[in-house]
Formats: C-alpha cells, sequence, structure tokens
C-alpha cells in the first residue's frame, strides 16, 4: 500500500510543453475519434424527441432484433465460457503434445476475417455445401436462420475467455492445486475451491469481452444471416438496414443501444479490474500479517 | 452446467420463433426495392385475405442483387425472388437449380411487371450544366455510380453508357468502349448497392451526376425533399426490367406455390401497377401508365435485348477479365 504514496521520479526529461502538447494531441484524438462518435450516436437517435426514439426501440422488428441478439448471447457465451476454463486449465497446468497447435486453434478466430467466418459456415452447410443436401434432405435448417447465427458468433468470440486465462493461469502456476490435492481434495473439489476461485475476476472479464463481442458482431453474421426482417436480424444488422432506408432516427436508436451496452460493458470491465486488484491487495497484506 | 440448461432450453424455444399457422411467403430482393414492396405487401394481404379468406405473413429480404441471389443459390429459402435483372434469376435456375430455366416466360412481359430507367441526378441548379450522358465524360466532373460488378444497377448505367455512344451518329463498338472508359474515369466512389451511391451523392456530398433509376431519385425526393436537386432526363437511356419469379423447388418443399403464384401475379393488377405508378416505377398496364403520365416523361429507350439479352451481356462485359474489367484496370494505371 504503501509504495503508491511515493512521488515517483519524473520519467522523462522533456521540456514541459513538449509534455503538454503530445498530452494535448492524445486528448483531442480520443475526443475526436471516440468520443464524438459516441455522443453523435445518441445525439442523432434523440433528434427528433424521446417519443420517436421510444417508438423506434418498440417496433416489433426492432424487438425481434433486440431478442435475437440475446438469444444469440446467451448462447454463445456460456458455450465458450465452459470451453475457455477447460482448455485454459489445459493448457496451463498440463504438458501434453500438440499443445501449440491447440493455442494456435484458438486464437484462429483473432486472425480469421469475420466474413471468412461467416463463409466457412456458408460451405459447409450451405445447399451447395459438405452437408448441405444432407441437411436439406432432414429439413434442418442452419444458415440463414438461428442456429447459423450462433455458430458464427461461437466462432468470432470464440479465443475471448480461453485467452484471458491462460496467462492468469500460467502465473498462478498449479501449487496450490497440488496442495490440495495432498491434502485429500478431489479433482472437482480442488477446481471449485481452488481453481475457480483463483481465476473468478480474469473469467469475468473475459465473459464480459466475449459477450460485448457477441452482442455487436456484423461480419460473420451478416454473411449466414438472410437478412429476413423480424427473423434473422440482429442489432448490428437491422442498423444498417434501417440506415439504407433513411431511417435515421430507427437506426441511431438501435446503435443507442449497442452503445450503451459497449457503456455497460467498459463500466463492469473496470469494476471487474478494480475488485481484482483489490482482491490481490487484501490476499497480499494477509500474506504478509502471517 | 445447470445453469445452463435453463438458458439453453429457453434458446431453443426462443429460436424455434413464431409458430404461425398461416402461409409466410419470403420475398427475396434487391436494395431499392423495399419501399415498393412495402407498399405492395399489405395490399396484397388484404386482397388473399378476401378472395381465400386466408391470412398471409409476408417477409422481406434485401440486399445487392446478385449477393441476394447467392443467398438463395446457397439455401436461403425464397418463396418468390424479385430482382433488378434477368441475369440475377438465371444464376438461380443455372447454378441453384432452384427454378426452371425459362423461369421468364411463365409470366407477361418477360416476366418483369414494372420497368425503370436511368436517369442523372444532379445538385440544385444544375451548376455544372449537365443535359446528357455526354456531359459526363467531361473532365472535371465527378460522377457516382454503383459497381456494376456487384449493382444492376451500376450494370445498367454502363450499358446505357455503351448503348447511347453506340447510337450516336458514326458509333461504332471501339468508340463504345472509348465512352465508356472516359465515363468510368470520372468516377470517384463505386459503391457496392445502389442505395450505397445515392448515399454517397446526398449524405457525404460527393460527386456532381448520380446516375441510378428514376424511382430511386423519387426516394431521394421523399427523404431529401425535392428542392435539393434535379433529375435530368438523358435524350437516350436503357430500360431496365425489373423482373421476378416464383422459386420451385422452395414453394413446393413448403407447399406454398398457389400463394406465391397469385403474390406475383398481382402484380400485374389495375392495384398491384397503381402501386408501382406511385413508387415511379413505370408500369405496364396501359390505363395505369396514362393515369400517371404526367411523372414519367417519355424518353428515348432501349433494352438490353439491343445487345442480345444478358445471356451474351454478362459474358462479354461483365465477366471477369471482360470489357469492364480490362476499362477498369486501364483507368487504374493512368
Amino acid at each position: 500500500m504503501a509504495n503508491n504514496k511515493i512521488r515517483r521520479p519524473g520519467i522523462t526529461d522533456e521540456a514541459p510543453w513538449v509534455k503538454w502538447l503530445l498530452t494535448g494531441i492524445a486528448l483531442v484524438f480520443i475526443g475526436l475519434f471516440l468520443l464524438i462518435p459516441l455522443v453523435s450516436v445518441f445525439f442523432e437517435a434523440l433528434r427528433k424527441g424521446w417519443e420517436l426514439y421510444l417508438a423506434a426501440l418498440v417496433e416489433p422488428d426492432a424487438l425481434s432484433a433486440v431478442k435475437l441478439t440475446l438469444v444469440t448471447a446467451l448462447i454463445a457465451v456460456p458455450l465458450n465460457l465452459t470451453f475457455g476454463v477447460a482448455a485454459a486449465w489445459a493448457i496451463a497446468k498440463f504438458e501434453f503434445k500438440g499443445k501449440s497447435v491447440l493455442i494456435t486453434l484458438i486464437d484462429l478466430p483473432f486472425s480469421v476475417s469475420p466474413v471468412v467466418a461467416g463463409l466457412i459456415y456458408v460451405l459447409l452447410f450451405g445447399a451447395h455445401g459438405w452437408f448441405g443436401e444432407w441437411l436439406g434432405a432432414h429439413d434442418i435448417k442452419i444458415i440463414f436462420a438461428v442456429p447459423g447465427i450462433v455458430l458464427a458468433t461461437i466462432f468470432v468470440t470464440f479465443p475471448f475467455v480461453a485467452r484471458e486465462l491462460i496467462p492468469l493461469m500460467e502465473a498462478q502456476g498449479s501449487d496450490e492445486e497440488q496442495a490440495a490435492l495432498v491434502l485429500g481434495a478431489s479433482g472437482l473439489q480442488t477446481f471449485w475451491r481452488v481453481t475457480l476461485p483463483n481465476i473468478k475476476w480474469g473469467l469475468l472479464y473475459g465473459v464480459i469481452l466475449a459477450n460485448a463481442r457477441a452482442m455487436g458482431e456484423f461480419g460473420a453474421v451478416s454473411v449466414v444471416s438472410g437478412h429476413i426482417r423480424g427473423m434473422t436480424n440482429t442489432i448490428p444488422l437491422h442498423v444498417e438496414i434501417l440506415y439504407n432506408e433513411y431511417n435515421f432516427v430507427g437506426a441511431f436508436a438501435c446503435a443507442s443501444i449497442l452503445a450503451l451496452l459497449a457503456l455497460v460493458t467498459l463500466a463492469l470491465k473496470s469494476w471487474v479490474e478494480w475488485k481484482a486488484e483489490r482482491d490481490d491487495e487484501a490476499a497480499r497484506i494477509a500474506a504478509n500479517a502471517e | 452446467m445447470k445453469k445452463l440448461l435453463p438458458l439453453l432450453l429457453a434458446a431453443a424455444l426462443l429460436s424455434a420463433g413464431p409458430a404461425r399457422a398461416d402461409t409466410t411467403l419470403l420475398n427475396v430482393s434487391y436494395d431499392v426495392m423495399r419501399d415498393f414492396y412495402k407498399d405492395y405487401n399489405p395490399v396484397f394481404q388484404k386482397y388473399w385475405q378476401g378472395k381465400a379468406g386466408e391470412k398471409i405473413t409476408i417477409q422481406q429480404s434485401h440486399g445487392g442483387s446478385s449477393a441476394q441471389a447467392r443467398s438463395v443459390i446457397e439455401g436461403l429459402e425464397a418463396d418468390v425472388i424479385t430482382m433488378n435483372q434477368h441475369s440475377d434469376i438465371d444464376a438461380v435456375a443455372q447454378r441453384g437449380k432452384q427454378l426452371p430455366e425459362n423461369w421468364a416466360s411463365r409470366l407477361p412481359n418477360n416476366a418483369a411487371p414494372f420497368t425503370s430507367l436511368q436517369v442523372l441526378i444532379v445538385r440544385k441548379g444544375n451548376p455544372k450544366g449537365i443535359k446528357d450522358f455526354s456531359d459526363l465524360i467531361k473532365p472535371g466532373i465527378a460522377v457516382v455510380i454503383p459497381n456494376p460488378k456487384t449493382a444492376g444497377n451500376g450494370r445498367y448505367t454502363y450499358l446505357a453508357a455503351w448503348g447511347y455512344a453506340l447510337k450516336q451518329p458514326g458509333g461504332n463498338e471501339q468508340k463504345a468502349r472509348d465512352f465508356v472508359s472516359a465515363l468510368f474515369k470520372n468516377v470517384p466512389v463505386l459503391d457496392t448497392g445502389g442505395r450505397g451511391a445515392t448515399t454517397t451523392f446526398m449524405q457525404r456530398n460527393i460527386g456532381d451526376v448520380l446516375v441510378t433509376f428514376e424511382n430511386e431519385a423519387e426516394m431521394i425526393a421523399r427523404e431529401f425533399g425535392r428542392g435539393n436537386f434535379e433529375v435530368v432526363y438523358p435524350s437516350l437511356s436503357i430500360e431496365a426490367e425489373l423482373p421476378v419469379s416464383v422459386v420451385d423447388k422452395v414453394v413446393d418443399k413448403k407447399g406454398t406455390r398457389k400463394q406465391a403464384e397469385e403474390y406475383l401475379k398481382y402484380l400485374w393488377s389495375l392495384e398491384g401497377q397503381t402501386v408501382a405508378a406511385q413508387n415511379y416505377l413505370r408500369p405496364r398496364d396501359k390505363a395505369v401508365a396514362g393515369k400517371f403520365a404526367s411523372q414519367f416523361p417519355a424518353v428515348k429507350l432501349f433494352t438490353v435485348d439491343e445487345f442480345g439479352g444478358w445471356k451474351a451481356i454478362t459474358p462479354k462485359h461483365f465477366a471477369d477479365g471482360a470489357i469492364y474489367d480490362q476499362i477498369a484496370a486501364a483507368n487504374a494505371k493512368k
């Protein structure tokens, strides 16, 4: 604790005007490229009054877009949470052949363009795709329907949880788990009582990021959606359609939901970081006291 | 997992979607047709309710015409497909085999219930004095056209310019090619669809002329006000036939053939043609055309048949490495 109070010596020797200029440029940049666009979304949405704004949000197609977006996130995020924890646990705590291949595979969605991610599913499940004929014969719809949208979303949010947890778990090592096992805990008990509490903040952080991406994804979902109004449009797709129809209030009203989500995500993220830091601090103090 | 299960179940239930007993038709259409079908669908629903006593739900899907055709080929279950050129529906017939190749002969007028034509939209007061296609190739004129590779709208503009040059005194293929090449040299942005081009011109204020469908000009008037631009009718332009078809494979599977065919046939009815005219689509029906004559100035027109139809045009002009690609590559070098 005390360390934070010590005044740090100047890191740079530049003249004050250089420092101020650089800080100023950074602030102007942030203002121009982040703050003003964010404000303009709400400004455009509310331009013609609250009444029209609310009307645009409760319009059936908008509601269906919100519902579909929530459903998609509700399926994709828990699945990625389960997978992410399992993968990170295996990678961080064990040595096995093909580990680096697994890590590369997990990272793949970060490096693949979302459009390509969408096209992969068209190639697999489209009418002329690998499984297209079989699916058609059994009347199973994957692309241009909800399952395709969920699949594409899972693909693009794949790495978030695992990527967040791997470095954390690696840094923590497996000493505590080994101690628990030696003291007679079962594997499951060890996981619930030792591993999970250690990673909870990192996990939450990963989930928040995955959720933000799941709700905001455009490219991959656009390819597999089919754009059927009131059926297969998520919020981002609906925003684009409304914008193309010159319905600017509607478009920005829906965009403002996404912007709000981003702000909530940001707030949650800061809160999680703050909590995690405080927990660390408490643990350190407890350790020192012993 | 205990927490997950109810969530997954709820999701599955929700995604099962609205279970309607009534018939649902999916109309897969191109970008700028949304306004027309927004007006036409309720008219048809009312008609069908009265005639068959059945409530019908019509879902719409819009996007760039070739992209939409592609989605249908890949399995987007369109009962009807309504496009801005025959080649997109031909693609569904040839690649997807979802409808017979003679689809265009199943309905009157080459299966196109209405037409439009390419017009020139200029800034208020026409500051650059643009009167005809020949003005578009002058140096310093910026022309906004959607990409002919992805938008039927852009392809019609390309062909309008080609035909215009060809039909001038002393016109020949080489001159037509030079003319089109000079035209695309003046294009600063190639949007992927007609609506994108309109946004570029009106919203982003780029360019001196926008070349687009006559009915899109009316959309601009409704959205941006009539005083903000002027429509210039060229001395000669191309007639764009906007074809429609039932997708046989889908309607036979869903059992919606009767409704889907009626949905398209009704486009030729007095009511359907009137809605079209109200949306500035040129109706086929003589009586309706007469009633709305004042909003459709007479323009000398030629059709794609002039060039042997889309089946001859696509490989010659728009296929990979064909004339448009050659022109674009040559212009990029300069």
